[in-house]
């Protein structure tokens, strides 16, 4: 068979296995909604203050509340297939438009950090493996070993306590200055400078373990037959390290940078909600205290599809990094 | 476990440092746990003095917050809460999980397939997120932060569980079994599952470190138990006095750091006296 044509058959092999999981979460969260007191009828007549229970009646009706359960769930999934997440009665939006318009603030955050901690955890893992044992390794190990334990929301906090409140370097909270009215390059500067402390704060965590990693898949590499060829040919050993061994041990970092976007997502909520950054988890933040389920489902859902979207794309990213894969 | 056998793990876990450490201070702060009565026998939530002391003032070891609650006393009562829903989520998560992987590794077959499939869509799930949304739903409580926790944090044990029985399930001592006319759930229960305690202790002892971690994070975004003092509450609530009184987000956010730093340090430990194979590869 023809390389492309396999390369294609994985490709579509690879997006039939992540249909049935996108299915599965879209179920959950139907049920998730259906496991909430008071459905949206309920919360629509608690904001209109007083309502008959014909009137509800009516409505149930109209929104095909009153029909049976596996009914209910055939309507919503047409509705999510053609991305109608209902509607956000604190907000007075549809919810797709809303988690829509939030999303980008988030995609930016996630960017940074991906891109800050896979090509710092890089570096500091290399390091580490170069200098196996030294004072560098063990510094570099007792760094990971405690942002491993740092709860992400306080590391926010006493950024902002000493980088915004004491040294005045970088603004406390949100994404721009919006009082400024800056355009062009002025925002986009402005926005960088707002990005930082969230930034740094969302990659500390993920910079540990790909620290980690780095230095463990450097480490097995180094011990690999060719590694040994390489110097009874008499490479330099720092051309072993640096041609060698760092691209083959680049591989499992990469992947795991995929894996771990829907943990990403996770620490988003908590560093968006600290820093006030206008995206995705500062919505589930107001969600939460708005208790806008509605809201809250809808961004679950979309982060969900998120993990799942990102997983694929690397699977085939990693295939076609990795001729080895296809074969298997 | 025999006494000799105690004597044995405890030989190998000494020989790493770091972890004798954890397990001191993890004593530490169990102590302080415990003691959380004798010391401060007020309700933590109570006003005890003047609002906004700094550390080492009006009778505040580490200070007070804005409404005059001694931040000494909610961290030695946060203690109890983080360490009990730390433990707690991950005894239900490693039995459920634990359940699951077993089954799915020693039947195979359809049910291994059904079994890892729904573990794969947990996976997939942002954790965190999911778990926000399971506490929202059922309305912040104890027991639905507990469940919150175990219900993200189960496929891992699944997995593992699962491939440990997988490996095991055709060894010669289970044949035997099957040939002695044992019950499966004998050979389950009984033969297989101690033969794999020792990575279920691990990733057990270090699960506990990401449950309190969780917790921390459900309380600081206010999902916390209102009736229960909680170090991510502290966090949350001293949050809007940042600016004059940083003493009420840094001292919890130093106790939920050396918790999960010491849980660590102890599990890593566990994984070198439990597993010495794998000691060298680190």
């Amino acid at each position: 068979m023809n390389h492309s044509v396999k390369r294609l058959r994985y490709v579509l092999k690879r997006l039939l296995q992540a249909l049935p999981i996108v299915l599965a979460i879209v179920v959950v969260n139907f049920f998730l909604l259906h496991m909430a007191e008071g459905d949206a009828v309920d919360v629509l007549a608690g904001e209109a203050g007083s309502a008959t229970p014909e009137y509800m009646a009516e409505l149930r009706q109209k929104f095909g509340l009153d029909k049976p359960l596996p009914v209910q769930l055939a309507i919503y999934l047409k509705n999510v297939l053609s991305f109608d997440l209902g509607y956000s009665f604190r907000h007075e939006m549809p919810v797709s438009q809303l988690v829509l318009d939030r999303f980008v603030p988030t995609l930016l955050l996630m960017v940074s950090t991906i891109l800050l901690a896979v090509g710092l955890g890089i570096v500091l893992g290399l390091i580490a493996a170069v200098g196996l044992n030294t004072w560098r390794d063990n510094l570099i190990s007792v760094f990971a070993l405690v942002t491993y334990a740092t709860p992400l929301f306080w590391v926010g906090l006493m950024m902002i306590v000493v980088f915004s409140l004491n040294l005045g370097w970088f603004p406390t909270s949100g994404m721009e200055n919006i009082a400024a009215f800056h355009t062009g390059w002025d925002r986009v500067w402005d926005i960088a400078h707002h990005l930082v402390l969230p930034t740094i704060t969302l990659s500390l965590f993920y910079l540990a373990l790909y620290t980690r990693l780095m230095r463990a898949s450097m480490l097995e590499q180094a011990g690999m037959d060719y590694v040994t060829t390489a110097r009874a040919k008499g490479v330099t050993e720092r051309r072993i390290v640096f041609v060698h061994v760092l691209r083959n041990a680049l591989l499992p970092v990469v992947t795991m940078a995929g894996v771990q976007v829907g943990a990403l997502i996770g620490g988003s909520v908590i560093v968006e909600s600290v820093f006030a950054w206008p995206g995705l988890g500062m919505l589930a933040f107001e969600a939460l205290f708005a208790r806008d389920l509605n809201l809250l489902l809808g961004i679950f859902l979309l982060s969900a599809l998120l993990v799942v979207a990102v997983n694929l794309v690397v699977d085939i990213v990693y295939s076609l990094l990795d001729p080895r894969i296809e074969v298997s | 476990m025999t006494r000799e056998n105690l004597a044995h793990f405890w030989r190998l876990y000494r020989r790493n440092y770091s972890a004798v450490a954890g397990l001191a201070i993890l004593a530490a702060i169990i102590a302080l746990a415990a003691t959380a009565h004798f010391f401060f026998p007020d309700d933590p939530f109570k006003l005890a003095g003047r609002p906004m002391s700094p550390p080492a003032t009006g009778g505040f070891l580490l200070g007070s917050d804005s409404l005059g609650r001694d931040v000494a006393a909610g961290i030695a009562h946060g203690a109890k809460t983080s360490l009990l829903i730390g433990l707690v989520a991950t005894l239900v998560a490693v039995g459920f999980g634990a359940l699951m992987g077993g089954l799915a590794g020693y039947y195979g077959g359809w049910i291994d397939d059904l079994l890892m499939r729904t573990t794969e869509m947990f996976q997939t799930i942002p954790s965190f997120v999911f778990a926000i949304l399971l506490v929202a739903i059922m309305k912040p409580s104890i027991e639905s932060i507990v469940i919150a926790i175990a219900v993200v944090s189960w496929p891992a044990v699944a997995r593992l569980v699962r491939g440990e029985f997988l490996s095991l399930r055709n060894r010669e001592f289970v044949q035997a079994c099957h040939t002695l006319g044992m019950s499966d759930l004998r050979i389950m229960l009984g033969e297989i599952l101690p033969n794999c305690l020792s990575p279920i202790i691990v990733t057990g002892s270090l699960m506990v470190a990401t449950a309190i971690l969780i917790e921390s994070g459900l309380s600081f975004l206010g999902l916390g138990d209102p009736n229960i003092m909680s170090w991510g509450f502290l966090i949350g609530a001293g949050r809007t006095v940042l600016r004059s009184a940083w003493w009420v987000c840094t001292f919890p956010g130093l106790a939920i750091l050396i918790t999960v730093l010491a849980i660590n340090l102890v599990g890593e430990g566990f994984n070198d006296a439990l597993n010495p194979r794998l000691r060298e590869r680190r």
